[in-house]
């Protein structure tokens, strides 16, 4: 193995820890853990850095020569021990494929995030641990994350997600002023779980404009480093913004860009110097991943639109509304349908937005989609996230779309940037889910509000769904700012982005 | 003189009878469900044939034809009305045939043999007076009027056939006929049921409380979750406004994005429908298949400025193609879709097709 530099004088702790650890057994998930430490240490080794190794999920902060030492005594237990299993990590990223998998293995049987839990005493458990534990004791108060509780009956099959009323937002819990969460994060905490805000791109983009403040606002302690510090400051904040509403996947890789750049920053960087990179780099991330990748999809998107067309949309999707506004100021002659769907009725706003602009424009229901679709061509879709299995994560009714637009042989086209695509997989729109106020489904007609009591009437249950999956045969293409792709092609540009981003 | 005075005591009631139909669409006026249609109609034909003077069955046939013009083209929508009268139509010939001695197989097929041994079309100009005629007709159309009070039990009484314990049955809006379905089931087995709200006029909440009353999980989802949610449904039962010719079905908005999904899940699709909903129309008649409401039940006047320059449809049925559909259920038994037009030519006269 190539990284058994142990070096010459051998510390007398080191053997003594040697010994205890060849006694144990060690178990799969200490395995898993060495192997990933190994690999990370290796990528460590090649940039040539004194960084630290990554903020991974279950690592917490600790110099950074006791982890060596640790980990060399792991090595050498770990040597001994297995003795038959094949040199992985030992060789270098080799193209042969058989090899990279067991690589890439180690990082995917991590946690499963809290959010899909509910219905687990224990995990509910740890959580309510870990918001404590993110704490700070600043004039000796102890203030702690509140943890946003379940509102009604929730419908069997989806016990393990919540469900929260937007009536009690999680803020009504947290005295004002707050000492653990900057003001700005309250604000984007509370925009966010009542609905404010709204859509992948705006809450992306809050999120980095409210991050951007909380950099500026920030002064480094005495004895900590900015890179390390930094990170465990944003941590409670992003558990405060989970509680208020789970992060969207975009939200999630922005996140893991700015923890990047923050624990890349290296330690002579004067404080002002870092902030101001930071800030920039916040900047260049929105630039080129939001803004330039809208244009790029604009562009390519533009080809596919001839003069007579008839598109359908469905919803609210800001790269759809600027592909179409983009179109039409080009000149070519469509129409536009807008299907919407209730409760949110998000169609409304695309409808303004598009008849702001001068586009003729058609507006249905969902339930009318059947009647109307024998007048379309197109039909392009916005979407949330984009799984590795080639899933199309997006607004519920998104899938029942595509499904009528295929059984009408209409063709389907989702737009999407590539920092929505995501590792996870998904097969179905049960597992991993967000369950919306069910108060929401409630509607008057006529002075008759039928479904007033829903609590008392023990046997019934709401059910608002927030997202769901389309299988990829109901895709046809799928245009992103790196050209237009199948939707199985989307794991080769996840391996592409991370290759480029080691 | 008690004539005059009957027949004006007759038109008033047709008359009352019409401009219900015009008002009572769907949810504008008050709600009458098909059933009510159907037996108001029956009784109204019933009425028609004691109150007014006739001599022979094809003056009725021109009387009840002239007044079944009127009455479907006061809602055209209305299918059952236009059943109605057509099965009346039937009774009147089969009676006829019945008094006049012949079989009535014969006399109904226009098979190549006849055409070809009796040389052309046999004169059946129903001219001939028959004194028991009337009393058979009336008596005829009571039967009539007993099987369409049965109908929703017939078909409630067939769900333990249907429904095992511990499924998820999916429905669409609401369906008095389904309702009876699923509660009749709910007395033996315990089952789930999810609803589709159907928007605009989201009736299905009608129909979550009504079955959570009694005793039933029931869970109500928007009309953009139905995919997301099917592949965890078994069963498919959903009520129809009007069952085509060739077996497809005219059902409220949303229920050919059911079939679809329950097509792709391969989740059987069960129709509840008794036989007066049998229509001898078929789809392609574009014209006459859909109708729209008042746009604003989907987008409000509170919208304003957009509302000028936007189109909006509210329609207020769809289509359900004949491949999309497993089964039928009706008060006379579970059939193929494919075997709907064999039905249909036992309960009308291709003559009557064409009010």
């Amino acid at each position: 193995m190539a990284d058994s530099g142990v070096s010459g004088g051998a510390d007398k702790k080191d053997n003594i820890e040697r010994e205890k650890i060849e006694g144990k057994e060690l178990t799969k998930e200490e395995k898993q853990r060495l192997r990933k430490e190994k690999k990370q240490q290796k990528k460590g080794k090649e940039k040539k850095d004194a960084s630290l190794p990554q903020v991974s999920v279950a690592e917490t902060a600790a110099p950074a020569s006791q982890l060596k030492a640790e980990r060399r005594a792991r090595q050498e237990a770990e040597r001994t021990s297995k003795q038959s299993k094949k040199g992985d990590t030992g060789q270098p990223a080799t193209t042969s494929k058989p090899k990279i998998p067991p690589n890439e293995l180690q990082p995917v049987v991590k946690r499963l995030p809290e959010h899909i839990q509910v219905d687990d005493p224990d995990v509910l458990k740890k959580l309510a641990k870990k918001l404590e534990r993110q704490q700070t004791t600043e004039n000796s108060e102890i203030q702690k994350i509140p943890r946003r509780l379940d509102y009604g009956y929730k419908v069997s099959l989806f016990s393990h997600l919540l469900q929260y009323s937007r009536k009690a937002p999680l803020t009504q819990q947290l005295s004002i002023p707050s000492a653990v969460i900057h003001p700005a994060i309250v604000r984007l905490g509370l925009q966010y779980s009542q609905g404010i805000v709204a859509g992948s791109n705006a809450r992306s983009i809050a999120l980095l404009h409210a991050f951007k403040q909380v950099i500026s606002d920030y002064t480094t302690p005495s004895n900590e480093e900015l890179s390390r510090d930094l990170v465990n400051k944003l941590k409670p904040y992003i558990s405060f913004l989970n509680q208020c509403r789970p992060l969207s996947a975009s939200m999630g890789n922005a996140i893991k860009y700015i923890k990047k750049e923050i624990s890349n920053i290296p330690s002579q960087f004067k404080e002002d110097d870092a902030k101001k990179k930071l800030l920039n780099c916040i900047e260049c991330f929105i630039e080129e991943k939001i803004v330039l990748a809208a244009k790029a999809i604009a562009k390519s998107s533009i080809e596919k639109i001839n003069d007579g067309d008839v598109i359908l949309v469905y919803g609210c999707s800001s790269l759809v509304n600027h592909i179409l506004c983009e179109a039409f100021e080009k000149g070519r002659k469509f129409r536009v349908i807008v299907v919407d769907s209730r409760p949110r009725l998000e169609g409304r706003e695309a409808l303004r937005r598009l008849v702001q602009k001068g586009i003729s424009c058609t507006y249905v229901l969902i339930s009318a989609v059947s009647y109307i679709l024998p007048e379309v061509s197109k039909v392009f879709l916005g979407a949330h996230a984009l799984l590795a299995n080639g899933y199309v994560m997006s607004r519920v009714g998104t899938s029942q779309i595509a499904l009528v637009a295929k059984a009408f042989n209409v063709p389907v086209l989702v737009c999407c940037e590539t920092y929505k695509f995501c590792e996870r997989v998904q097969t179905d729109s049960f597992v991993s889910n967000e369950l919306d106020d069910p108060d929401d489904l409630i509607v008057t007609r006529k002075g008759e509000t039928q479904l007033k009591d829903w609590q008392q009437v023990p046997r019934l249950g709401l059910l608002n769904l927030v997202y769901d999956v389309t299988p990829p045969d109901f895709v046809d293409l799928v245009i992103t700012d790196l050209g237009m792709i199948p939707c199985t092609s989307v794991p080769v540009v996840l391996r592409v982005k991370n290759v480029d981003l080691l | 003189m008690p004539g005059p005075y009957r027949e004006t005591d007759l038109t008033e009631k047709v008359e009352a009878f019409l401009s219900d139909l015009k008002r009572g669409g769907s949810g504008t006026g008050p709600l009458r469900g098909s059933a009510e249609t159907a037996r108001e109609t029956t009784a109204l034909l019933r009425r028609i044939t004691a109150q007014v003077r006739w001599s022979s069955a094809g003056d009725l046939m021109e009387v009840i034809r002239k007044e079944g013009r009127r009455m479907s083209a006061a809602q055209p929508s209305e299918t059952t009305v236009g059943n109605m009268i057509r099965r009346v139509l039937k009774i009147i010939r089969e009676e006829y045939a019945r008094s006049r001695g012949s079989s009535e197989e014969a006399d109904q097929q226009e098979s190549l043999h006849k055409l070809l041994t009796s040389g052309g079309l046999s004169e059946e100009n129903f001219r001939q007076y028959f004194t028991a005629l009337k009393a058979n007709v009336i008596e005829a159309i009571n039967e009539l009027l007993t099987e369409l009070e049965g109908t929703t039990d017939n078909i409630a009484m067939q769900a333990l056939e249907h429904i095992h314990s511990n499924e998820v049955i999916m429905t669409i809006g609401r369906s008095r006929t389904v309702e009876a379905f699923l509660k009749d089931a709910a007395r033996k087995r315990k089952f789930h049921v999810i609803v589709a709200e159907c928007a605009p006029f989201c009736q299905g909440h009608e129909m979550a409380t009504s079955l959570s009353k009694d005793g039933i999980e029931t869970t109500v989802i928007t009309d953009a979750a139905i995919f997301a949610v099917m592949s965890r449904v078994n069963k498919v039962i959903i009520g129809t406004q009007t069952v085509l010719a060739n077996g497809g079905l005219r059902a409220v908005n949303g229920t050919h994005t059911l079939a679809l999904a329950a097509k792709h899940h391969s989740t059987p699709l069960i129709v509840c429908a008794p036989m007066f909903k049998l229509s001898p129309q078929f789809p392609n008649e574009e014209d006459t298949f859909h109708k729209f409401v008042s746009p604003h039940e989907v987008l409000p006047f509170t919208e304003g400025e957009i509302l000028s320059k936007v189109n909006v449809h509210c329609p207020v049925f769809d289509y359900v193609p004949p491949e999309l559909i497993t089964l039928f259920i009706s008060n006379i038994g579970g059939h193929a879709p494919s075997y709907i037009y064999r039905l249909m030519s036992e309960l009308y006269h291709p003559e009557d097709h064409e009010l």
